[in-house]
Formats: structure tokens, sequence, C-alpha cells
């Protein structure tokens, strides 16, 4: 992609960058240290449902596409009133939370749906409640960026809180330097 | 005062700076057209003027256009008219009308030729940010620039600045054509002609950073009478950290609902770069919250 590609206003599908969700772990660490933020053992893969391919469609196909086994957790599926769909994986481990949305983006690119898939987020809770607040971290796949969340009520978000993350993961994470790429996820479903 | 480690919105700065940049562009290439087809300068002034008035006479109908805003009835919007209404029985000054811009991005302004021609804009984008005091704030500060009559003063150093050029052009004109006479050849003439744009455009650069400078001072005016209106300075000044900076960068628009969806779904053509931008019509977030920190001490300290 270059200046000719924009003069001529082409663009081509973004595959998805998937290893840079192996840092959150780490990072994880550094919330737990700073902020006092625990995983909430709730994450979720935000796609756009195709009209197209029908057969995927139904969560059952969607459950076997993803070839899940429902030993390591609770795996669901949900339609958000955007017409989005969200796979929710329940885990305490936050290590196997990643492992797994991983593995969903990894057979969903396999499956040629890369190009659908639009953010995962992981939730994180104060570990002595009420704390400051709960925060999601957000992946965009098509930056491989990751970027907080801190929604506080409708449609207000407490961007202090969220800077602060920033500032505290900058060296862990690869973080989204764009302040206006950080764009809300109003009533999302992950906790 | 502590250094911030907050910054500018480039992409407005650069905006701005784009679009005055066209406009004094948009006059040189004019008046050289002119110039070329044998108008006389008498004329060029005329025209010249005439187009700094149409601009000033329109100044409501330019801004609204360009910023995509409608203007509200208080049915529509009431607390933002409830607000414009305490502050202009409070300021005792004629009521303008109010308007909002369906945007994102928190900003708002004030324009018209005069107040009772006035029209107060508000972004959807600060609406929603700011809580009614700050909102209250920031409303304050942009009838300031109404009662200042603004919109006036910067046409007329507009104006000025392009007769500053034009008087260097013809200046430049006429030692062109006085003393060599025959001599010269064609080479030399082109060489003068160059010499005749280069120093034109160079008045011309020179005009507009003095009108930026002025428009920064406008803006320290407008803080300070804005926040003496309400009679709380700290409170503009919240505002101004809510809505300029790295916070006002952090959009309220939904991910799966953005426009610029594109964005996430394809690889951009070019990416986003921030662009250094030298020229400003709004001062520094640090001198105009420093200058509310000692406003506030005289007020209420």
């Amino acid at each position: 992609m270059g200046l000719r590609d924009a003069l001529f206003g082409r663009t081509k599908p973004a595959a998805p960058k998937l290893d840079n969700l192996f840092a959150l772990p780490t990072a994880a660490l550094t919330l737990q240290s700073q902020l006092d933020l625990v995983t909430s053992g709730e994450a979720g893969l935000c796609f756009k449902a195709g009209s197209g391919e029908s057969s995927i469609t139904s969560d059952e196909d969607l459950t076997q596409l993803l070839d899940f086994d429902e030993s390591g957790g609770k795996v669901s599926f949900t339609t958000d009133d955007l017409g989005f769909k969200w796979l929710l994986i329940h885990d305490p481990d936050l290590g196997n939370l990643v492992t797994r949305i991983h593995g969903a983006n990894t057979s969903m690119v396999e499956h040629g749906l890369g190009e659908r898939l639009l953010c995962a987020v992981f939730g994180f809770v104060p570990a002595t409640p009420p704390g400051e607040g709960s925060v999601r971290m957000v992946y965009l796949l098509k930056q491989g960026t990751f970027y907080p969340f801190a929604p506080t009520g409708k449609d207000q978000r407490d961007n202090e809180l969220e800077l602060r993350v920033q500032s505290f993961l900058g060296s862990d994470l690869p973080m989204e330097k764009d302040l206006s790429r950080w764009m809300a996820l109003w009533n999302l479903p992950v906790n | 005062m502590a250094k911030t480690n907050i910054e500018k919105d480039h992409g407005l700065d650069v905006r701005m700076f784009i679009t005055g940049l066209a406009l004094v562009l948009l006059y040189a290439i004019i008046v050289t057209l002119l110039l070329r087809f044998g108008v006389s300068f008498v004329f060029v002034i005329v025209i010249g003027a005439g187009l700094l008035f149409s601009q000033y006479y329109f100044s409501d109908k330019i801004a609204m256009f360009s910023m995509h805003a409608h203007e509200v009835t208080p049915a529509e919007e009431p607390r933002l008219h409830q607000i414009v209404d305490r502050l202009c029985l409070l300021g005792n000054v004629p009521k303008p009308r109010v308007g909002v811009a369906e945007m994102d991005m928190p900003n708002a302004f004030a324009t018209g030729r005069s107040p009772s021609h006035a029209v107060i804009c508000a972004t959807r984008g600060i609406m929603t940010r700011l809580n009614d005091e700050e909102l209250e704030a920031v409303l304050a500060h942009e009838l300031s620039h109404v009662a200042h009559r603004d919109v006036a003063i910067m046409t007329i150093a507009s104006g000025v600045g392009m007769l500053a050029g034009l008087v260097g052009r013809i200046a430049m004109w006429g030692a062109m054509f006085s003393g060599g006479g025959n001599n010269r050849d064609g080479e030399q003439m082109v060489l003068l002609e160059i010499a005749t744009w280069l120093i034109s455009i160079v008045i011309y650069v020179i005009a507009y950073l003095l009108t930026m400078a002025l428009s920064r001072y406008r803006e320290l005016a407008a803080d300070r009478s804005g926040a003496i209106l309400i009679g709380k300075p700290s409170v503009l000044a919240s505002a101004l950290v809510h809505i300029t900076g790295d916070i006002g960068k952090i959009p309220r628009t939904d991910l799966r609902k953005s426009e610029g969806m594109n964005a996430f779904f394809f690889a951009p053509a070019l990416a986003s770069g921030t662009a250094a931008s030298l020229f400003s019509t709004h001062p520094s977030l640090e001198k105009r919250l420093d200058q509310l920190k000692k406003l506030e001490i005289e007020l209420n300290g």
C-alpha cells in the first residue's frame, strides 16, 4: 500500500494480525500491580455476521467451525443490537482465554473469514471492588494493537482511567497510538 | 506551572491552516489573473474588498455550511438553549441563534457579522463530553467572541494583510517597468517576474502569520471574558482539558457503527501520521490554562 494505491482509491482487505495477542498475559501483571485490575474471566470475539455464507450463520455451525471442545470453560454466542456476532468465552485463567481467542481467530482465518473479524475484548475488573472501575482491553485485529475502554454509563467513558492504563502498559503491549481509533463499544456483552 | 503532556489537536490545526492558506492563495490567484488581463489596480482592490466583505457579511452562513451545522429550536435542544439564555441575561447581550453540528469532534464556534446576526454553535461531541457547567463555560467563551466582534476584527486584519501583499506587488511592478526600459531582455524579465511572485508570497505569508497571532490574542481575550462572565475560571479550564489534547481525541463513536468502518475492515491506503503544525489560530493549552489559573486566584482567591 502506498501513494499509488491512495491516488487510485484502492484498498485491499487487511489480514488480521493475531500474534500480538500473546503479549496480554504479561501486561496483565502490570495491570494488577499498578491499577489493581484482574481478569474478569470473560473474553469476547466480535465479528460481522455475513449475509452470503448461510452455512455459518447458525451458532452450531460456528461452534463446529471453531472446533471447540466444551471441556475448557463455557463458550456461547450472542448477537448484539448492532447485528454483530460475539463469541464469548468464560475461563478464570487469562492465559487460557488468550489461547482460545487466538484459536478461534486462527480457525476463522482458515475458513476465509479473517476479513470479518473486528476485535477481541478482554474484561478486567478491580481485584478489590469497587476500585476505580472496570476496563476492557480491546484488541484491534486488523491493526494488531490494543486500547483500553472503560465505560461508566450508557454513553460515557472514563478517559482519565484509559489514559492511565495506556501509560502503564505502553512498554508491555503494542498500544494503539492513534487515540482517534479508540472507538467505544457501548453495551458490549463482555464483562 | 507544571508541564503537561497534553498535545494540541494537530488535525484541527492543520485543517484551519490549510483553510487559511487556501483563502490567501485564492485571493493571490484572483489578483494575479485580473492584473494579467490588464485590469486596473483600483478595480482589483474594489473586487478584493467586495470578496472580503461578502465573506464577512455571510460569515454565519459560510461557517454553518462548512461545519454541517443546522439551527435548532428550544424544543429540539432545551439544554443548549437554556444555557445560552442564562448567559445572555447574565452578560446583557442579545441572544444569538443556536446551532448544532452532528459530529463527534468536540468543538464550538460563534460567528456572524454583528451581535444581532450572530450564531453560536456546538458539536454533538462537545455536548456529550461536557457536563452542564463546563458546556456553559465554553458557550460563555463563544459569546465573548460575539461581544468582542471578532468576526469583524479578523476580517479587517486579513484585509489589511492582503492589501500589504498587493502594495508589495505594485511596488515591484513599478521597479520592473521603470529604470532599465528597453535594455532588458526576455530572460531578465522572467527572473524579475519570478522575484515579484516570491516577494508577494512572502508578504502574504507574513501577513497570514500576523493574523494568526492576532487570532491567538483574541482567543485569550475571549477566555478571560468568558471566565469572568461565569465567575469560575477553573470550570472553563476543566472544559478545555476535556475537549483538547489526548482526551478530546478519544471518540465516543461506537467501533461497530463508525463511518470509518472501512479503516477497520480494510488496510488504509495511507498510514495516518501526525503532521506537525507550525501555525495555529489558538494559543497552546498551557497558555490558556495558565491565564485561567491566574484569573481564578484574582476572582476567587
